[in-house]
């Protein structure tokens, strides 16, 4: 399995140069980093072409690492029922950066897309119709982005004095538990308290 | 819009036609649980239809990021709640991909003999429904009463009916005692006979087959366009199961056939599903079959799994490990991987990418259903009102999943 997919990268990596930046195999599946300008033609290739026929759109996702500068991984899967193999693709943008939208090549994106500006906040040039999906009508912010509270911002209720739905700011009657793994024998960098009057000398 | 092609001047009030817009749902009984879609309608004809999802948004994929491996198991149960032990199979799998944990040989027959047991849950709603959704009353009363022996098969194995946590990273949680093994096999012999009654009320049911025959046709084409998967793919003659194509857990050494249809209509799906059933019943006989020459532990033991109750007693070690392992959980080596497994409704897969530490830093769900309602438009358009009713009902759409 695994042979066949390095195959399969080399075989992309002479036909289609210029659009992959990098790829592995890992864990018996392969990985291609692509830019964001070649998204759409790369696509398009692995469709089309006679040795992959990655015909079937799986899945867009995006992962959010806020500490790099380029900070949302979107990620691609396809499947060839053809070749019976799967590809995966991955794209990294900065926070404003837009990404052009597959809904051309493959028509299932669309709804993919939408769902992945809903809960990353990221743009897709060229998406015939990208509202939220998931969230709420009139939702704001993120959901899925590191920074966005599990708890959100508002909560609702059923107001028994207006008759309707009331949307309210989130009042937690017990502190969110996050508890705290990390090992203090395996690189924690924790502050005891007290050691801070050390820093200040 | 007007009916009139331009001569508007000339037509009186009453020739004067819009398109009329209704709201299907969110609180429709056949919309399978609470799905708004917005129709516009040409006289009885659906010219546009646009599904708005996320009423049942839970935020899974949020909570399961602050969670441990195991506590955001039992999140799986609850996305299609239907066939609750297929999903949790995929979120196994994924964590076994990347900590590289092998699965005894008797746990992997248990998950086998249980996905199937899934399948058939899974189907036995989904045919039945359906038939109630075009006007027959009969089947989901029969088949319900065969879905209740099934819950009482999941509850035996790990004390829930429906929200069972049975199957865990390194095997299942428990053993199957011989008694219970009995009973599913002497229920895998009476089975087909109500299945033969349930094809007896629908399959050659005049009323059944005007409301299914040639609704909602997709090609090949359409399948790819559109991702489709599982029976959506099958009905249409392409031999696609993951079971046999990407054979995970022990799938290989099992005899199955794969059915398909012919036209890609309602109606070959429902054929499909009937006799995917019966191909399931063949699979827990041989599942039971080995299981009885395979005795053995459940577990794979390891950083992964508990340790066993009796040297929790003698053994400080693994009295630290049980507790370590109930609070803390285990970390799963960095990386990324995509598992799928066949679901009743189609491909249904876990993107996991952990950063070493016990939480995944980031989990997708991916659910067929999202796929086959985004379907919905293209398939739907130039289909009478009463047929979208069918449509979805042969998408076999549940909202646990696609709005996870």
């Amino acid at each position: 399995m695994t042979a066949a997919l390095r195959e399969l990268g080399t075989h992309l990596e002479l036909k289609r140069a210029d659009c992959i930046l990098s790829w592995d195999v890992t864990f018996g599946e392969l990985n291609v980093d692509v830019a964001p300008s070649n998204l759409v033609d790369f696509v398009d290739f692995l469709r089309s072409d006679s040795s992959c026929r990655f015909s079937t759109l799986v899945d867009i996702t995006a992962v959010d690492y806020p500490e790099r500068a380029k900070r949302f991984d979107v990620v691609y899967h396809f499947l060839s029922m053809y070749q019976n193999q799967r590809i995966r693709l991955r794209v990294s943008i900065r926070e404003d950066d837009m990404v052009p939208s597959i809904t051309d090549v493959h028509p299932s994106a669309n709804w993919f897309e939408r769902e992945v500006f809903d809960m990353f906040g990221i743009l897709f040039t060229g998406h015939p119709d990208l509202r939220r999906i998931l969230t709420d009508y009139g939702f704001r912010g993120y959901p899925l982005r590191k920074d966005f509270p599990t708890t959100g911002y508002t909560e609702v209720r059923y107001d028994e004095a207006e008759k309707r739905v009331v949307y309210e700011p989130v009042s937690l009657v017990q502190e969110y538990r996050q508890f705290d793994f990390m090992s203090p024998w395996e690189g924690a960098d924790y502050i005891l308290p007290g050691d801070e009057k050390q820093e200040a000398k | 819009m007007d009916g009139g092609k331009g001569f508007e001047d000339a037509l009186t009030g009453e020739q004067k036609i819009r398109n009329f817009n209704i709201n299907f749902g969110p609180q429709h009984p056949a919309a399978h649980g609470v799905l708004r879609m917005v129709l516009e309608l040409d006289g009885e004809i659906v010219e546009r239809c646009d599904p708005h999802i996320g009423l049942l948004h839970r935020g899974t994929e949020k909570l399961m990021e602050s969670r441990t491996y195991l506590q955001n198991l039992p999140y799986f149960d609850r996305l299609d709640y239907v066939a609750p032990m297929n999903q949790e199979h995929a979120w196994c799998l994924a964590i076994e991909k990347l900590t590289g944990v092998e699965v005894p040989r008797r746990a992997s027959l248990i998950r086998v003999l249980y996905s199937e047991i899934g399948r058939i849950l899974n189907h036995l709603l989904n045919v039945t429904t359906q038939a109630m959704d075009v006007g027959a009353l009969t089947p989901p009363l029969w088949g319900f009463e065969e879905r209740e022996k099934l819950m009482i098969f999941y509850e035996r194995a790990c004390g829930a009916r429906l929200h069972a946590a049975y199957f865990r990273p390194g095997g299942v949680h428990q053993d199957l005692p011989d008694a219970l093994l009995d009973d599913i096999e002497a229920w895998s012999h009476t089975f087909p006979k109500v299945l033969d009654d349930i094809d007896g009320l629908l399959t050659e049911n005049r009323i059944f087959k005007q409301r299914n025959c040639d609704i909602g046709v997709v090609n090949e084409e359409e399948i790819l366009q559109y991702g489709f998967s599982g029976v959506m793919v099958r009905g249409s003659g392409l031999a696609w199961d993951l079971r046999r194509a990407q054979p995970y857990e022990c799938y290989d050494e099992f005899e199955f056939q794969v059915p398909v249809g012919k036209n890609g209509d309602c109606y070959d799906r429902y054929l499909c599903r009937m006799e995917e059933m019966r191909q399931s019943i063949s699979i827990i006989r041989q599942a039971i079959a080995k299981l009885r020459d395979c005795p053995g532990d459940v577990l794979a033991r390891g950083k992964l799994t508990p340790p066993k109750r009796g040297d929790m007693k003698t053994s400080m070690e693994s009295l630290i490990h049980h507790f370590k392992l109930y609070t803390e959980g285990f970390h799963v080596p960095a990386g990324e991987v995509y598992a799928a497994v066949e679901a009743p409704k189609g491909e249904f897969g876990v993107y996991l990418v952990a950063d070493g530490t016990n939480k995944p830093y980031r989990s997708k769900i991916r659910a067929p259903g999202y796929l086959h309602l985004q379907a919905m438009d293209h398939v739907a358009k130039g289909h009478q009102l009463a047929d979208v009713a069918a449509i979805i009902g042969t998408m076999d759409v549940v909202f646990g999943e696609i709005d996870r």
